[in-house]
């Protein structure tokens, strides 16, 4: 079986090699025209005055389109149709394309693009949540609320409570390969369009729409890009636009490539908030009741904002029992960047907001976060029996703040094992007595676990297709709906191709993801992947073997159920053929070597408005043990150690997950430490590059960085038994806010609040903020 | 046209009218079709683009997206097509990158085995320095040093061994100074070869642009867009690379790479040193020069505040006159220097001995980030006692400056935390510092005044760093 084994990505002799094509590698006709945004200089108003006369004139500049140019401005929106390719005369944030330059190179179209002379009427921009409050500037009408119980009286009853407000800041993607389309002009008006896209089907629809074509006259192949991270859900759509437009117009190729500051500049990012929390608790800790308001920046268009803030949400328990709980999510429309998808989707912001909790509770006990944490767990779930899993306990289990029972609750064991695999107890206490005779530098430790809901939250979206041939040389090709953005996505699925077959994975050839070939894709997002497309191709497949098995046992005479695929050989009746064989003469008995394959996720229904049903098939869990060391004179702070426990069911490939785990837990340690995004009074984001905004760099992992796989498989009925792996380590990374903040408890006898990115600075504000006490 | 002529890949290459400020990678793209090196960032910030560059003084890591072609002349240059073998062999850190499931997206994956082979191939062990300027967003690194500690004993393979004989043999030498001496430009761009020829055309063209390593220049071109004409590039004058040990001084030449410098001066100045250490990046220490850092005026340049506490004086030609002065003096205004119009940075020297300089570099991250704050600290003791001090930040002024307040409170003190911490309240007579993406000014005036007792701390021997401490 090839399932379950650690291959290395199918590309990895590309990738070190350079071999690896991404769309700007693509050999294109010499005539090939390449584009760029001049962009707005201020935050919010109307432009009075556009001057392109220097542009039109700029070497190599073939053609400069305006609003004036479009009957229609196309749409670049995924949600709302809000998000016009060009300015038609708002100017809603600083950095919005306001005009699109063609030129014959990409230095003489981002050279033009500053030639531009621009006057604007400047308007009162909102940039904070609190202008955004003041202006009751949203998205929706009114913030949403869930409730379960009655969470206010609740507190009202409670033995302690605690009251505090949490800032979080938001993520840049800095995907290393920016954002780039390019597409080609086919005969008939037709186009084929090359994205560094997730979402492909998006892509395919926003350019037919764009020029009024039906969806079948535009073709889109992603065969890789260089990361996605969800910032390629729906932040590629206005450079595919972009180069559609143009190619239709001129009849020439078009490339469009976002230099790195532009790229900043425009796109968006992960949503920052501000979390506002009322949690009452009794002496052991547990939460009795727990009142989150989240403040979310989602800036000037929807974009997924609606989803992300209802992940938000919909991971406010984490691990954790909240039998009374209320939710209020408001949605703020800001003249920023309008933020959008990102590793987690919200979960993220949800659950860092339960776990400042869990440790703020601790502290107000004077215990240990871990124990606080362990009071409040669901209670655990039943393992699954041979026969599907045991239901007899059900009664006793326990329902999420959205009412949806938590069967499956593996975090008590988890936990369990990881406290024991990384000493963390007696490392706790050893931290304890250095502080004591370290007077500048504090060691802090800290355990988070992960719960992480799997499924789109919109239901339909919760589907996939593939398509497979085998050739009569045994040779197979393997098609489907999911993206390759370095998950190692293709392998996986081929080695549940190869599965199936029972040949080695090598046998199965990856091919770029196609609109032409697989239809009506969902984005490869929300981690499904692997769980979407391994099914559908599974089926696929299956339907191929089933048919070379029937072929095979009727030339037998025996059942096909008795037919084994496996190493390479077709068994039947005591003989063994190669595969190779059975599919030439599969062939030439004129039998169907090509097939579909189609998958929709089953048990799901949920109730967005009402907050209520099920809106995952399952969770995947994790914890993680991190410690690190402070500077008390500056704030300075570095991870020491990691352990890493996480659930990914029974591995579809052990290795391409372990390398998902250490990535997420590195990334989502950035997102609380180094990553700070700046923007000045004007609105003018002021870290838009590598220079000013900083991703962990060699240096930051944990120099001891131990990372393990739980091991169970999934009680439902996944691909293999695996479960999704692409977001929900990035949650481990909490475990750094919580032990940076348990180092900065050694200082005094305030609790830290701190707030994040935890740069120096503000880890230096918490040392000095306990010290004070307050 | 003027030929530029190095080696690509083994093979030669002469190239002429192609504009001087035009970088390696788009010719590598965009000309060549080489589409292995990769374009992550366009400023030398995140290594997808690195390529190993071979001369005489050996093999080094460069990032091509600020490399100026004029600047590869004489020189061997491989690109990531050029790693594998003839044949197509692996390179060791190649199959080890696969062997480790060291590349996801594998689009930062060309840079990394680019800079991990340079680092095989001169033997070098600190990876996580070999590797601080090569960012990767997926794999969080881990199985990327794995693949490195696991080539590292691996033999180097022959092909990438060779350019440095092949170099000699088929490069012409030298530039194109030799009877171009105070005539016009040529381009691509001016290439003396001695001090007197770039003092003699620089007084002829004092609008002229002066490259050295173009880690900073080159941002001019790529996100500025500029055109810098007439431009010379100063890599091919021996004279200005040199050290000198002068007994009681070391001269620097300012043709000295930062990567030079720190092989030189981390001995001899331990704290400076690490400063260096954590100066960029490989890619960037290998291009930059310390005469481009204090030329270019920036108030958060590392170099400036370390030389200004070492007590450095400056050595400026203009034609064939010269001139120093205490390099502090040369940092008039925020981005305004005292130097003349055609005038430039020949030099740089420095006391030989130091015993107590400590120099602390505070950023949001500890490797390839610009300073928040830089503080260098050089007392002289006498039997505890302070008896001259010199103390010297970047990023609390537009320009590096001296705490002379906060040095007067010291001298005639013990170096106490308490005499550090009186002294440190003069701090904000010293400094207004301003608030920007880095840090707020109340942060930076806090951690300037911290330094202080930091020091008082470190020359006692406790420990005052993160980076000292393990799990």
């Amino acid at each position: 079986m090839s399932i379950g084994k650690p291959l290395p990505h199918d590309a990895a002799p590309l990738h070190v090699t350079g071999q690896a094509r991404y769309v700007d590698d693509i050999p294109l006709p010499g005539n090939t025209l390449h584009l760029a945004f001049g962009l707005s200089t201020i935050a919010h108003g109307r432009i009075t005055e556009m001057d392109l006369t220097a542009v039109r004139a700029a070497p190599g500049v073939v053609a400069v389109y305006a609003a004036e140019d479009f009957a229609e401005m196309p749409d670049c929106s995924p949600s709302a149709q809000d998000e016009p390719l060009l300015s038609t005369g708002t100017v809603f944030y600083h950095g919005m394309p306001l005009f699109l330059v063609a030129a014959d190179s990409h230095v003489a179209a981002r050279h033009a693009a500053r030639l531009a002379r621009v006057s604007y009427d400047p308007r009162p921009a909102i940039l904070t949540v609190d202008d955004a409050l003041a202006a009751n500037s949203r998205f929706e009408d009114g913030p949403v609320i869930w409730a379960k119980g009655d969470a206010a009286r609740a507190i009202d009853g409670s033995a302690h409570v605690i009251e505090c407000r949490f800032e979080v800041g938001g993520q840049e993607h800095f995907y290393l390969e920016g954002q780039i389309a390019a597409c080609l002009p086919l005969e008939g008006g037709d186009l084929l369009v090359h994205s560094s896209t997730q979402h492909p089907t998006e892509i395919q629809h926003k350019v037919a729409h764009a020029l009024h074509l039906p969806m079948s006259a535009v073709r889109v192949e992603v065969r890789r890009m260089g990361g996605g991270f969800g910032g390629k859900e729906s932040q590629g759509n206005a450079l595919a636009i972009a180069c559609a437009v143009v190619a239709a117009r001129t009849g020439r190729p078009a490339k469009m490539r976002y230099d790195r500051d532009d790229d900043m500049m425009i796109t968006g990012k992960r949503h920052d908030l501000r979390i506002l929390y009322r949690a009452g608790f009794d002496d052991q800790g547990r939460v009795t009741g727990l009142e989150f308001t989240h403040l979310l920046r989602c800036g000037w268009a929807q974009d997924l904002s609606l989803p992300v803030a209802d992940r938000a949400m919909l991971h406010t328990d984490n691990c954790y029992h909240l039998p009374d709980i209320r939710i209020e999510s408001h949605r703020l429309r800001t003249h920023t960047q309008s933020a959008t998808a990102f590793r987690g989707f919200g979960g993220p912001q949800g659950m860092v907001g339960i776990e400042r909790v869990m440790d703020h509770i601790a502290h107000a006990l004077g215990r240990d976060p871990v124990v606080v944490r362990k009071a409040n767990f669901y209670r655990a779930g039943q393992a699954s029996d041979a026969s599907g899993g045991s239901i007899s306990k059900a009664a006793s289990l326990q329902t999420t703040p959205y009412h949806m029972l938590v069967e499956d609750f593996v975090g008590d064991q988890i936990v369990a094992a990881l406290m024991a695999s990384s000493y963390y107890a007696s490392r706790r206490a050893e931290i304890a007595e250095w502080n004591r005779v370290s007077p500048i530098l504090k060691r802090g430790i800290a355990l988070t676990p992960v719960k992480f809901g799997i499924s789109f939250t919109l239901t339909h979206l919760n589907q996939a297709g593939a398509l497979v041939h085998v050739y009569q040389d045994g040779s197979i090709v393997l098609n489907h709906g999911g993206t390759e953005m370095g998950q190692g996505l293709f392998q996986k699925v081929a080695q549940v191709a190869a599965g199936v077959f029972g040949v080695d994975a090598g046998r199965v050839k990856i091919t770029a993801t196609d609109t032409a070939k697989v239809p009506n894709t969902s984005a490869t997002a929300a981690s499904s992947g692997s769980d979407l497309n391994g099914m559908a191709a599974r089926a696929a497949c299956e339907t191929i073997r089933d048919r070379m098995a029937a072929f095979i046992a009727g030339k037998h005479q025996v059942d096909a159920s008795a037919v084994r695929f496996e190493g390479g050989m077709v068994r039947v009746a005591g003989e063994a053929y190669d595969f190779a064989r059975v599919a030439a003469w599969a062939y030439l008995a004129r039998v169907s070597l090509s097939s579909t394959g189609f998958y929709a996720t089953p048990k799901l229904q949920w109730d967005r408005k009402a907050g209520k049903g099920r809106p995952f098939l399952y969770f995947a869990y994790g914890a993680a043990v991190s410690e690190v060391v402070i500077d008390t004179l500056t704030g300075e702070n570095r991870i020491l150690r990691a352990d890493l426990l996480h659930d990914t069911g029974a591995s579809l490939n052990p290795a391409l997950d372990i390398g998902q785990i250490e990535g997420a837990y590195v990334q989502g340690a950035g997102w609380l430490t180094t990553e700070e995004l700046v923007w000045d009074a004007k609105g003018r984001l002021t870290t838009h590059a590598p220079s000013t905004y900083k991703i962990p760099a060699c240096s930051d992992r944990p120099p001891v960085f131990n990372v393990a796989l739980w091991g169970q498989p999934n009680r439902e009925d996944t691909v293999g038994k695996s479960k999704a792996v692409g977001e929900p380590p990035f949650m481990l990374g909490i475990s750094v806010l919580m032990a940076l903040s348990d180092a900065v408890t050694a200082c005094g006898p305030g609790y830290p609040a701190l707030d994040a990115p935890a740069t120096p600075e503000r880890v230096l504000a918490a040392v000095e903020r306990v010290r004070r006490d307050v | 046209m003027t030929e530029i002529a190095f080696l690509l890949n083994g093979t030669p290459v002469s190239l002429a009218g192609h504009s001087p400020t035009m970088t390696l990678l788009d010719w590598l793209r965009d000309t060549r079709g080489l589409t292995g090196t990769k374009e992550g960032c366009r400023e030398g910030d995140c290594g997808a683009c690195t390529v190993m560059v071979t001369d005489a003084q050996g093999s080094r890591a460069l990032n091509a997206c600020i490399l100026f072609l004029p600047q590869l002349h004489g020189k061997a240059v491989r690109s990531i097509e050029g790693i594998s073998g003839p044949k197509g062999e692996a390179h060791p850190v190649q199959q080890a990158m696969i062997d480790h499931h060291a590349s996801q997206c594998g689009f930062c994956t060309p840079g990394f085995v680019v800079s991990m082979a340079t680092a095989h191939l001169n033997g070098a062990t600190d990876h996580d320095d070999q590797l601080a300027g090569n960012l990767c967003r997926c794999t969080g690194y881990a199985p990327i040093i794995r693949a490195a500690l696991a080539a590292q004993s691996a033999p180097v393979p022959d092909w990438i061994k060779t350019d440095r004989d092949f170099l000699l043999a088929q490069i012409p030498s030298g530039g194109q100074a030799a009877g171009l001496r105070g005539g016009e430009p040529p381009q691509p761009g001016f290439r003396p070869e001695t001090t007197q020829d770039l003092a003699d055309w620089y007084l002829a063209h004092p609008d002229a642009t002066l490259i050295a390593g173009a880690t900073d220049v080159g941002l001019w071109v790529t996100k500025q867009m500029r055109d810098l004409s007439p431009v010379a590039f100063l890599s091919a004058i021996p004279e200005m690379q040199q050290i000198d040990d002068q007994g009681c001084t070391l001269r620097i030449g300012a043709g000295v790479t930062i990567a030079a410098l720190r092989r030189a001066l981390a001995p001899r100045f331990p704290s400076l040193g690490e400063l260096l250490r954590r100066y960029a990046s490989e890619q960037i220490r290998n291009a930059a020069t310390i005469g481009g850092n204090i030329a270019n005026g920036s108030p958060i340049g590392d170099g400036p505040p370390a030389l200004i506490a070492l007590g450095a004086r400056l050595h400026l030609r203009r034609g064939d006159v010269l001139r120093d002065l205490p390099l502090e003096d040369f940092f008039l205004d925020y981005r305004k220097q005292d130097r003349q119009p055609g005038e430039f940075v020949e030099a740089v020297t420095i006391p030989a001995q130091a015993p107590h300089l400590r120099c602390y570099k505070l950023s949001k991250r500890f490797d390839q980030d610009i300073s928040a704050v830089c503080g260098c600290f050089n007392v002289t003791l006498d039997g505890g006692t302070v008896t001259a001090a010199r103390i010297a930040f970047g990023g609390m002024a537009g320009t590096p400056r001296r705490a002379a307040r906060v040095e007067a409170a010291l001298i005639g003190k013990p170096m106490t935390p308490d005499t550090a911490a009186a002294a440190a309240a003069r701090m904000a007579e010293d400094f207004a510092p301003l608030s920007d993406m880095r840090a707020s000014a109340g942060y930076r005036l806090k951690t300037a005044q911290n330094m202080l007792t930091r020091y008082a701390h470190d020359l006692n021997g406790t420990p005052v760093s993160v980076l000292e401490v393990r799990a």
